[in-house]
């Protein structure tokens, strides 16, 4: 792209909006599986990266896509993988490990219905492992949050989850691909590309944390703990956050990604109608804006989680909160029949209603579809097991 | 020259000072060191140096990229002098693959026990090699899971007692051995396909020719190439280190039949490998009892 | 009479790297490698080397601890024997 001309807008689905500009950030290399509603990222990879120079291989599984994902970035090149919640469990060994292996990687998620918050920011997987999690509630942002999750993620050598859904990846909107600068980053002299073999200076990429015989091996536990004093640099500095009608809240609302844009207009609304509402829209899901939710809640008088599951990102709100204010869940479960897309919470009628009533401390509205199939106890499991 | 003729023990600490030259060095040049924790009688250093000698003779070394699994083969990652990318249990192939697909012309091999490679990374073998990616796969076969202590893998052999094995590989119970190299042969993308065993020094010899031509498949860039071999582990097999070569003679090898199973994209039968190996044997005995005869003469 | 044994070859044998798995014994095809008595720093018997050694490396091939380094005179070197009463085959 030039940067002399300003790109035109064009319609575009989210997906290829993504992948666009994964192209536009210099990656060159994507191996993927197809799996709904993650699918089409892959497709336009397939369509798009040939031509770019690069690489996409639809793998045989998610397994192998991230094996070869981490082959690429081991030799330097800027490399993507991705999959829906489902595929990226099958991922996390292999995600984990190549945190140890401070590799760069980005790794997108179209989220099903059912929510991977949880997955995207406790790391997903063994041990200590965190990827920088970032979370675009539009394509627009999502343009601009891709090109920021390759840099970030060769700046800190370290998987950077970009966090869709099925409402990103599969809307269409008109979006200009705008190129954005990034300050420069140190050569990759850590890259494997054969060349140093049998200078007696050979070079490793490893999880395990043991360097060729000659030099010093930080060992099993020393690479542990240098990946643990990474994670509070990378949390000091990459915590992205947007707030909205702070100042004079009585009620503040966090929520993330497409959902909260709902969130958004629907606090517009009540605000117009007088209603002293605010919101916190975390950018960095890992990173967790844990000072801003807990200045917020200082002032206010509650605080809510909006999440289309059964509540993950409540767990950082309340330690964000810390106290400073009660702390209520007021999303849901919403999907639809098929559990990958959209269900009946995503709607700004219903999204008012319930942070009305969380404004009101009334009782909330039921959650559509929660009473038709409830759980009910059997008599064995109300007998206490010692 | 028999036992009875045997002269004094002669100073074998160091190199003659003059008037001889090296035949073979004590250790590959791309070795950084020879000291290992392998067990006694272990196979795997053999298939080590024979692979390392493959690719210093090829001139590879300065375009080559390792990827290795998850085993007691391991620790060679360290005292590898090559470009090296440590993989995890099963998944070298699909490191292989993106590095290979990133550095096309750089020299790509992985290095993997039989555990690694046909129990957790089965699928990833056989689609590497069906893509007929121009990598070269490296398998280290004993038969059991050494790392671990002993177990049984999809190798092991019928009757092969391991831990969770104890009254030996049953079918009924346990199912049958995947003979990995044959299968792979059956992949149109593999262009060359061999068995071969450490067990002996003929053995070796014939295992290090397999090596070259595996790499030179890759060099010419025919397609996957593939080198099984059959390694010693007494430790994993329970048999007193000096039998090892005859377990492996007599029960890993019977099943796991050695040979070159695809040249040039064409498959040999098992009864074809099997013919070779008599005939070779035979032959071995022949020249044998030559030499002996030239002697007494 | 005094008979000598013909080496075409020889080795360097690294006895503190040997773990005793005597591989190298029947691999040996003029046989003239024994194990020794006593025991190196790990506790193993090792290889000892006698005359006749033909250079042909079997022995270094089947080592798995890198033992071996073998070489190949010039000029084949005699061992002498001493005298042996009783008569040979």
């Amino acid at each position: 792209m030039s940067a002399s001309a300003r790109p035109e807008r064009r319609l575009m689905e989210g997906s290829e909006a993504l992948v666009r500009a994964s192209i536009a950030a210099g990656c060159r290399f994507f191996a993927g599986y197809p799996m709904t509603p993650f699918t089409e990222i892959l497709e336009h990879f397939a369509a798009l990266l040939p031509d770019a120079g690069g690489t996409c291989i639809n793998a045989e599984s998610e397994l192998e896509a991230v094996g070869m994902a981490w082959g690429a970035a081991a030799t330097g090149a800027r490399a993507a993988t991705g999959s829906t919640g489902q595929g990226l469990s099958l991922m996390q060994e292999s995600l984990s490990e190549i945190t140890l292996a401070e590799l760069p990687l980005v790794v997108f998620n179209m989220a099903r219905g059912q929510q991977d918050y949880f997955q995207a920011t406790r790391g997903g997987s063994h041990g200590d492992a965190r990827n920088l999690v970032l979370a675009p509630q539009d394509i627009a942002e999502g343009v601009e949050l891709t090109q920021t999750a390759f840099h970030l993620a060769d700046k800190w050598r370290n998987p950077v989850v970009l966090y869709g859904d099925y409402l990103l990846a599969h809307t269409q909107e008109a979006v200009a691909l705008e190129a954005r600068e990034f300050p420069p980053l140190p050569a990759k002299n850590w890259a494997v590309d054969g060349s140093t073999g049998g200078s007696g200076g050979s070079r490793i990429v490893t999880p395990l944390g043991f360097d060729k015989i000659g030099r010093t091996s930080r060992g099993q536990e020393g690479n542990f703990q240098y990946a643990a004093s990474k994670i509070p640099e990378m949390e000091a500095r990459e915590v992205r956050v947007e707030t909205g009608w702070l100042d004079d809240a009585e009620t503040v609302v966090v929520a993330f990604g497409t959902p909260a844009k709902f969130v958004k207009f629907a606090i517009d609304e009540l605000r117009a109608d007088g209603e002293r509402i605010g919101w916190v829209r975390p950018v960095s899901l890992w990173p967790f804006p844990y000072e801003t939710v807990g200045e917020a809640a200082a002032v206010a008088r509650r605080v809510g989680s909006f999440e289309l599951c059964t509540g993950q990102m409540i767990d950082d709100v309340r330690i964000g909160v810390a106290g400073r204010a009660p702390v209520r869940f007021i999303g849901g479960v919403s999907t639809d029949s098929s559990g990958f897309g959209v269900g009946r919470l995503l709607e700004v009628d219903a999204i008012r209603a319930r942070i009305l009533a969380l404004h009101r401390d009334e009782e909330l509205p039921p959650v559509p579809g929660a009473d038709e199939h409830r759980f009910v106890p059997a008599p064995h499991q109300l007998e206490v097991t010692p | 020259m028999t036992k009875d003729h045997l002269g004094p023990i002669l100073d074998a600490s160091a190199p003659p000072a003059e008037g001889a030259r090296v035949v073979e060095p004590q250790k590959p040049a791309l070795l950084l060191s020879e000291q290992h924790h392998m067990c006694p009688g272990c196979g795997e250093p053999l298939a080590l140096r024979g692979y390392l000698e493959a690719i210093e003779d090829l001139g590879l070394a300065e375009r080559t990229i390792a990827v290795a699994g998850i085993g007691c083969y391991t620790s060679f990652s360290a005292s590898t002098d090559l470009d090296l990318v440590q993989a995890l249990h099963g998944r070298a192939p699909s490191v292989a693959t993106g590095i290979k697909r990133m550095r096309p012309d750089a020299i790509v091999y992985t290095l993997q026990g039989d555990g690694d490679m046909v129990n957790e990374g089965l699928q990833e073998v056989l689609h590497t090699a069906a893509r007929g990616e121009r990598v070269t796969c490296i398998l280290l076969n004993n038969g059991v899971f050494g790392e671990t202590g002993g177990h049984m893998t999809a190798t092991s052999v019928l009757g092969q007692r391991t831990k969770t094995s104890l009254d030996g590989r049953d079918a009924e119970y346990h199912g049958h051995p995947i003979l990995i190299g044959d299968l792979v042969a059956r992949l149109d993308g593999a262009a060359y396909v061999a068995r071969g065993s450490v067990h002996s020094a003929g053995a070796v010899a014939r295992t290090n020719r397999m090596f070259r031509r595996a790499f030179e498949t890759q060099t010419r860039g025919d397609g996957f190439s593939f080198v099984e071999v059959l390694t010693m582990c007494p430790t994993g097999w329970f048999v007193p280190t000096a039998e090892g070569q005859t377990y492996m003679d007599e029960t890993i090898g019977e099943v796991h039949i050695v040979g070159e199973l695809k040249v040039d994209g064409v498959v040999r039968t098992t009864a074809e490998l099997h013919e070779e190996n008599v005939r070779r044997a035979a032959e071995t005995r022949a020249a044998k009892e030559r030499a002996l005869a030239a002697k007494r003469g | 009479m005094t008979s000598t044994i013909t080496s075409r070859g020889t080795v360097t044998i690294a006895v503190e790297a040997c773990k005793g798995c005597e591989l190298c014994i029947p691999a040996c095809p003029p046989e003239v490698l024994t194990m020794s008595e006593d025991v190196n720093h790990l506790g193993y018997h090792y290889p000892q080397l006698h005359p006749g050694c033909t250079g042909c490396a079997a022995c270094l091939m089947v080592c798995p601890d890198f033992v071996f380094e073998v070489f190949r005179f010039e000029r084949p070197v005699a061992t002498r024997l001493a005298s042996e009463p009783e008569s040979g085959s």
